[in-house]
């Protein structure tokens, strides 16, 4: 495969990932938990340097998982407290992300991590760091990454599927049926946490955001189905990346941020066209009662 | 160290910190008050693709043209979440969430079209996004103690106003209170201490300085005029232990040092804090 | 035996008592209306019995056997803003989550499932919208869709959160239709409610409530006009000519 065409399958999985898993936190109305966790797996992926003295995979997806899922908590924490949930997150995720960029400053120029690299993601140095297993090269290694966490997530939603869905719509009525409402957000977190490590090398930290949020919110305003939706971010999560590395090859520009700026693009779209909630259609369906009734 | 310190350009760089500190600490109050916390920290990624923006325009690095482009995204940001949340069924955290990040995209796009496709260098336009103290010259700085000054005192001036618009705006429009115009006010303060701070803390972290003091304060405090002092004095303790921290410390950012401060206090005020903190609390209900 | 028995439930908000010391028990197969003025904690009261909410203290037993040990038992209509009715879902969905409890984690719901979803939309004459995404429903059909969700619950006491409120004539007529089906069934119903003038013909029992309880027991015995001063205190006034009503029955 090319090299062009790596960029794309890496970009693509990572709108598609984050775009199913996302969706979820939209409708949960936690969209800023995301944002929140997407800042502090820094701080994880940069504990997990220190703790191993290496950038490898399976360290960073585990550290990340535990930092995102300890910033769940502590929001948790202190909303239950009676902080307001905005000022809780704003709180927690500011010094988590902190932490993380004043450590990585101590790590050196040595080693591939830096500032940079985490707000931004390094998609073009993507294809050649690649897996080789016995002499066979295997393709990049953040395609591998990013797979095994696609998969991952999407056994999850599987196997709970209906118990999401509850404890999205009436988390009440799910208690009380019985079902493990916390076990159901923290796995959600999980999932989230591990979404943004897998694309925190290619996209960075900051821009995984609006892969994570803007494709669901943009999902959320075309279909009235939850399935539909979920799978519908995912393709607009595709399609963002896609159009984002076209842009960026055109204007020489950073391709982690064209793809980004694509998502947006696809929302504005659908919050103007679309044909069950868009504005375009509001304004024509209240036209056309207001000439009827006169 | 002391060298450093009673260095005359350092020392202005001190009570320009002073001073944004408290500022923040005061606004802050209020936003977080009015629920506005996030918001204001999608203000300050917005601010980026205007940073940039007028760079691409003017081709010529002048901090106050960048500032400007600042306050013209960073209001468009704001406009775009209401609009957002206003004509369609997404919710405001989704609609924050979008915003923030597809501006500060927008941003980092512009970043990398100035480098590799116009003859000036972006050096210093990164700094825009962690901050860096040590670059700001005796102009910035000026500015910024001026700004911070004038943001104080426009707060101070309010005060009542904000006061009693925020906790029951209807009740405040019934008083014959022109609640638009403060809240234009109270949006403008805002923008203000944003755009004046994101060279020393950076877009980023710039909302940790609204969000973290007035949250300290409000476990040592019931009162709104206490607690906005307090958050002041919160805030420039943390602006100007974060710059010394930073300026000692070669190449340490100053913004994440800044807003590590601020969250030492917070967590020392969320354990001992007189009124809310964890420790008073439980000693208090073993008393029950 | 006692469908429902609580003993020495206390529920704070930040010190603040909201409920105290509430003790009451309520006979199997009654139709119970919990009555009380704005803040005197009856949805709380039904909140604290469900475990939604933390509490200081309480016992609550089900059929004889701690709450937890009866889930299975229970059957719950929430107020309906509860919820975001902009969730993504059609009503037969909403109904279906009914039975989330009886299948178990990880399962799937199986055709007879759907089928006990659907049997109880006809029941509340929602068939025809079974697909219909819910914000799309009207209120009263929004609360039906909670009602068949209850049906397909299949529970054998049943808490209801002001069912009334903001409803048409046909929604209403379903909702007192249901209670007396569960009642002739021989379930227990618990109802918040605050339309005094409707509640004789509606339940046989009352619990009125203000922070703790002022009477519990059949309607007849209970709801005089003396418990309900004690209840409404000073608020009574505002009732109207539901006082005089009262009055004349006295």
């Amino acid at each position: 495969m090319s090299y062009d065409a790596w960029i794309l399958l890496t970009g693509s999985l990572v709108g598609l990932t984050c775009g199913v898993t996302g969706a979820l936190l939209v409708l949960r109305k936690m969209s800023m938990l995301a944002d929140a966790i997407s800042h502090t797996v820094l701080l994880g992926i940069v504990g997990a340097f220190f703790v191993t003295q290496s950038l490898n995979g399976l360290p960073m997806l585990i550290g990340a998982a535990i930092v995102g899922v300890l910033t769940a908590f502590f929001v948790q924490m202190l909303d239950s407290s009676g902080v307001q949930s905005d000022a809780a997150i704003g709180v927690v995720f500011t010094s988590l992300f902190a932490l993380g960029v004043v450590l990585i400053s101590f790590v050196g120029d040595s080693v591939h991590l830096d500032v940079e690299h985490a707000l931004m993601g390094e998609i073009a140095f993507i294809p050649w760091d690649t897996l080789t297993v016995q002499g066979m090269n295997l393709g990049p290694k953040a395609v591998w990454m990013l797979g095994f966490v696609f998969l991952i997530n999407v056994l999850f939603i599987t196997l709970f599927y209906k118990e999401i869905k509850l404890t999205t719509f009436d988390p009440q009525f799910a208690a009380l049926l019985g079902i493990p409402v916390m076990f159901i957000h923290y796995l959600l977190m999980g999932m989230i946490s591990l979404s943004t490590v897998a694309s925190f090398d290619s996209v960075g930290a900051i821009l995984v955001v609006a892969m994570l949020i803007v494709p669901g919110a943009t999902a959320y305003l075309l279909t009235d189905r939850f399935l539909i939706l979920l799978i519908l971010s995912g393709l607009i999560g595709i399609l963002s990346a896609v159009t984002g590395f076209a842009f960026a090859v055109l204007f020489n520009v950073s391709i982690a941020g064209s793809m980004a700026c694509a998502t947006g693009l696809y929302f504005i779209l659908a919050f103007i066209f679309s044909p069950k909630h868009g504005i375009l259609m509001k304004q024509i369906r209240k036209y056309r009662l207001s000439s009827e009734q006169s | 160290m002391f060298d450093l310190l009673s260095n005359a350009n350092t020392q202005w760089v001190l009570i320009g910190s002073i001073m944004l500190g408290f500022a923040s600490g005061v606004i802050g109050s209020f936003v977080l008050l009015k629920k506005q916390s996030l918001i204001s920290d999608a203000m300050a990624h917005a601010t980026l693709p205007g940073v940039g923006l007028m760079y691409i325009i003017f081709e010529y690095k002048s901090i106050p043209l960048f500032l400007i482009g600042a306050t013209i995204t960073a209001l468009l940001a704001t406009y775009s979440i209401q609009l957002i949340i206003k004509h369609s069924r997404i919710k405001t955290d989704a609609a924050i969430g979008s915003v923030l990040s597809v501006f500060f995209a927008l941003g980092i796009v512009f970043l990398t079209y100035i480098s590799k496709n116009t003859s000036g260098n972006r050096s210093g336009l990164d700094d825009f996004i962690f901050g860096q103290a040590a670059s700001l010259v005796a102009s910035d700085v000026r500015m910024i103690t001026i700004g911070s000054a004038i943001l104080i005192i426009l707060s101070a001036l309010f005060f009542k106003e904000f006061k009693i618009t925020i906790f029951d705006p209807l009740y405040a429009m019934g008083l014959g209170l022109p609640v638009r115009f403060l809240n234009l006010v109270l949006l403008g303060l805002v923008v203000g201490i944003v755009v004046i701070g994101i060279q020393m803390v950076g877009v980023v972290l710039i909302a940790a300085l609204l969000i973290t003091p007035p949250l300290s304060a409000r476990y040592w405090t019931d009162k709104l005029g206490r607690m906005t002092i307090l958050s002041g004095v919160f805030g420039a303790v943390s602006g100007v232990a974060g710059t010394v921290i930073s300026t000692i410390g070669e190449g340490l950012p100053t913004g994440p040092i800044i807003v590590l401060c601020a969250s030492i206090i917070f967590l020392f005020s969320l354990l001992f804090g007189s009124k809310k903190g964890f420790i008073p609390k439980v000693v208090s209900t073993h008393e029950l | 035996m006692n469908a429902l028995s609580v003993q020495n439930l206390t529920v704070t908000y930040d010190k603040t008592p909201v409920l105290q010391k509430v003790g009451f028990e309520i006979p199997k197969g009654s139709l119970t209306g919990i009555i009380g003025p704005n803040g005197a904690g009856k949805s709380t009261l039904i909140k604290a019995i469900l475990q939604l909410i933390p509490r200081i203290s309480g016992d609550i037993q089900v059929y004889g056997k701690p709450y937890h040990r009866q889930r299975r038992l229970i059957g719950y209509v929430p107020q309906r803003s509860e919820v975001d009715w902009d969730f993504p879902t059609s009503a037969l969905d909403v109904v279906l989550m009914g039975r989330y409890g009886h299948i178990g984690l990880i399962k799937r719901p199986g055709k007879k499932e759907i089928q006990i979803a659907k049997e109880a939309l006809r029941k509340v004459g929602m068939e025809e919208y079974q697909d219909r995404q819910i914000s799309q429903l009207s209120g009263g059909q929004q609360q039906r869709v909670f009602l068949a969700r209850a049906l397909a619950q299949d529970a054998q006491i049943y808490f209801m959160d002001e069912p009334f409120v903001g409803v048409d004539a046909a929604t209403e007529k379903a909702i007192i239709q249901l209670m007396q089906e569960w009642k002739e069934e021989g379930k227990t119903v618990l109802v918040v409610h605050h339309d005094l003038q409707t509640v004789e013909d509606y339940f046989d029992h009352v619990l009125l409530l203000n922070k703790s309880p002022v009477g519990c027991g059949p309607t007849q015995k209970v709801f005089t006009m003396e418990n309900l001063k004690q209840t409404y205190g000073g608020s009574l006034k505002f009732l109207g000519e539901n006082s005089v009503v009262l009055q004349e029955r006295v």
